[in-house]
């Protein structure tokens, strides 16, 4: 399989992140020349194999469905790039 | 006073108990010698020298009380992956800005816990994505060794190497996807364990493929790994894939020795194309444990050359979805655009390096509507085979030999024009990722250049202790004292 560069804009959306027009061939042609090189792995026979999903032979823990922190409002919203009174600013995403 | 950053951490640890000299001495001894020397090898994006200060002098003051941790007084270097509490920790990212945790990452807060003493962060890779510590948004690392060459120290634990290496801290924590404890280790002759997958809590490390991320120490020695390794174990409740076992003392396995055991030698691993020299080294090894009384076991690992391939669809997977979460809302460095999904793809675009863009793209697509089972899904099949692979060797052997890397260091800028070349660097490391099995990387000799080759020891899921057997006897046999 490869991608074009439609294929590459999808992604990119998907991604959401900005792509320069001219860094769209550079993208198709490093992500064939990764793509290929996985197809490899058309060659390995996994009839019957389940596909691993965790490393570790183990079930998720339970725990307690309890409230165990909170009234930290002020350091929830410390690192963020703008914030007033508590709140997080973000760009309107309701018209 | 002699200098003090020569000292292992094990002899560090004997000079504080015996009172040869106090931690706020060993820490100004590390603090003067990261000024002088960090601007030539750049491996600290950040050193916190009053907090250095301030935690030596109470570690001190424990120590007059009788309360003396297991790493009590020592000066480490932190990778910045993990999170340090009110200290930059940005993954060498620009998209995470000056980000200064509210939190402790779970293994750093042991580390403290133990008394020791931190020295600042570590460069790395971006999101610790390369090989070569080139995609740091902080700048490339310098392998102390043949410091005129500019050679790389590996990635992407680059600068927890680096500095280990140059004696600018007694050790580092270090994180492992892929290799990125290991090679690094190999490139600068110091030695380094990626511990089986669960032992060391993941909380507070930030997340780039989660089935595979692993913290672990490089040190100055196997002694040295042994011990902090230790200190960074453990269950965690706040990590669903910590494990609940129970974290031997390491370091006493490192003298056992390794008669009647027996080594496995994959036959894969002899690619085409590998140098002589790495061929030797492996000759080498094999050679040092028979003499001890090891039993050599050819194996084979048929699925090796397929791990590179799964690794490249499985990390960059998980990593789509994991960095999913700089958006530039909450933390973080934001770019402004028109609206909301303008502004996601500009701060994305200018916070991300190449590297983590092109993985964050591969994922995107494996993980896509129409792809996924052709990719992941069929990716996650052939991870089960390199697993079973493993398992059926472990019922003939008791521990695996093999090269660490496949090659020496090499210089900074020779591999970025080609990802898949950069890619195979960590050949040889990628298998015990994908099979969650732990490895260790030792330095075992020089190239013909006079550059660090490293051995790795690959072991069973949760036996770090035969690992240590092997490594000890490797290391002294290999009697390794060459310094940058």
């Amino acid at each position: 399989m490869s991608v074009n560069e439609k294929d590459v804009r999808k992604i990119a959306k998907l991604a959401r992140f900005a792509i320069a027009d001219e860094k769209v061939p550079v993208m198709v042609d490093e992500l064939n020349g990764i793509l290929n090189w996985i197809e490899m792995l058309g060659e390995v026979n996994v009839d019957g194999v389940e596909p691993m999903t965790s490393v570790v032979a183990k079930d998720l823990p339970m725990r307690e469905d309890e409230i165990n922190d909170g009234f930290i409002q002020e350091q929830i919203v410390k690192n963020a790039p703008k914030s007033s009174h508590g709140f997080f600013i973000v760009p309107k995403s309701v018209e | 006073m002699s200098d003090l950053t020569k000292l292992s951490l094990k002899a560090a640890l004997d000079g504080m108990n015996k009172g040869d000299f106090t931690s706020l001495e060993l820490t100004n001894a590390f603090l003067d010698k990261i000024d002088a020397q960090n601007p030539k090898l750049n491996a600290y994006t950040l050193v916190t020298h009053d907090h250095a200060r301030e935690m030596a002098k109470a570690s001190d003051a424990r120590r007059a009380k009788g309360q003396v941790g297991a790493l009590e007084g020592a000066p480490l270097g932190i990778k910045d992956l993990f999170a340090t509490k009110g200290f930059r920790t940005a993954a060498c990212s620009k998209i995470l800005g000056e980000f200064k945790p509210e939190y402790e990452s779970t293994v750093t807060s042991q580390l403290w816990r133990d008394g020791a003493i931190m020295l600042g962060k570590l460069n790395m890779d971006e999101f610790a994505m390369g090989s070569s510590n080139e995609t740091s948004a902080f700048g490339n690392v310098i392998n102390p060794w043949q410091i005129e060459k500019k050679l790389t120290p590996g990635g992407s634990s680059g600068g927890s190497a680096s500095s280990v290496a140059a004696d600018l801290c007694l050790g580092a924590t270090a994180t492992d996807t892929g290799g990125s404890i290991r090679q690094p280790a190999a490139f600068t002759g110091t030695v380094g364990i990626k511990p089986t997958y669960g032992r060391c809590s993941r909380w507070g490390i930030v997340a780039f493929a989660s089935s595979l991320d692993q913290a672990g120490p490089i040190t100055k020695n196997v002694e040295d790994c042994a011990i902090m390794l230790k200190s960074m174990c453990g269950y965690d409740a706040k990590d669903s894939t910590s494990l609940e076992a129970n974290v031997p003392d390491f370091a006493s396995f490192i003298n056992k020795g390794v008669k009647g055991l027996k080594i496995g030698v994959p036959k894969e691993y002899r690619m085409d194309g590998m140098p002589e020299e790495i061929n030797q080294l492996w000759e080498n090894g094999i050679e040092w444990l028979k003499a001890e009384g090891a039993e050599i076991v050819n194996i084979s690992l048929p699925h090796t050359k397929y791990a590179l391939p799964t690794y490249y669809i499985v990390a960059p997977a998980e990593a789509s979805s994991n960095l999913a979460r700089y958006d530039g809302m909450r933390f973080g460095a934001r770019v402004d655009g028109n609206d909301l999904n303008d502004t996601y793809e500009k701060t994305r675009a200018a916070g991300f390096g190449q590297e983590v863009q092109r993985r964050i793209l591969i994922g995107t697509y494996v993980l896509s509507a129409g792809y996924y089972d052709a990719y992941y899904l069929k990716a996650q099949k052939v991870r089960a085979r390199i697993l079973q692979d493993f398992t059926d060797a472990f019922k003939v052997c008791d521990a695996i030999l093999t090269p660490t890397a496949p090659s020496a260091a090499f210089p900074l800028g020779q591999k970025q024009d080609d990802p898949i070349q950069m890619y195979l660097n960590d050949v040889f490391t990628v298998t015990t990722n994908l099979a969650g099995l732990p490895g260790l990387s030792l330095p075992a000799g020089l190239s013909k250049d006079g550059l660090p080759l490293g051995l790795q020891i690959i072991g069973r899921a949760l036996d770090e202790e035969t690992i240590f057997s092997v490594a000890g006897t490797i290391e002294a046999a290999a009697n390794f004292t060459a310094k940058p």
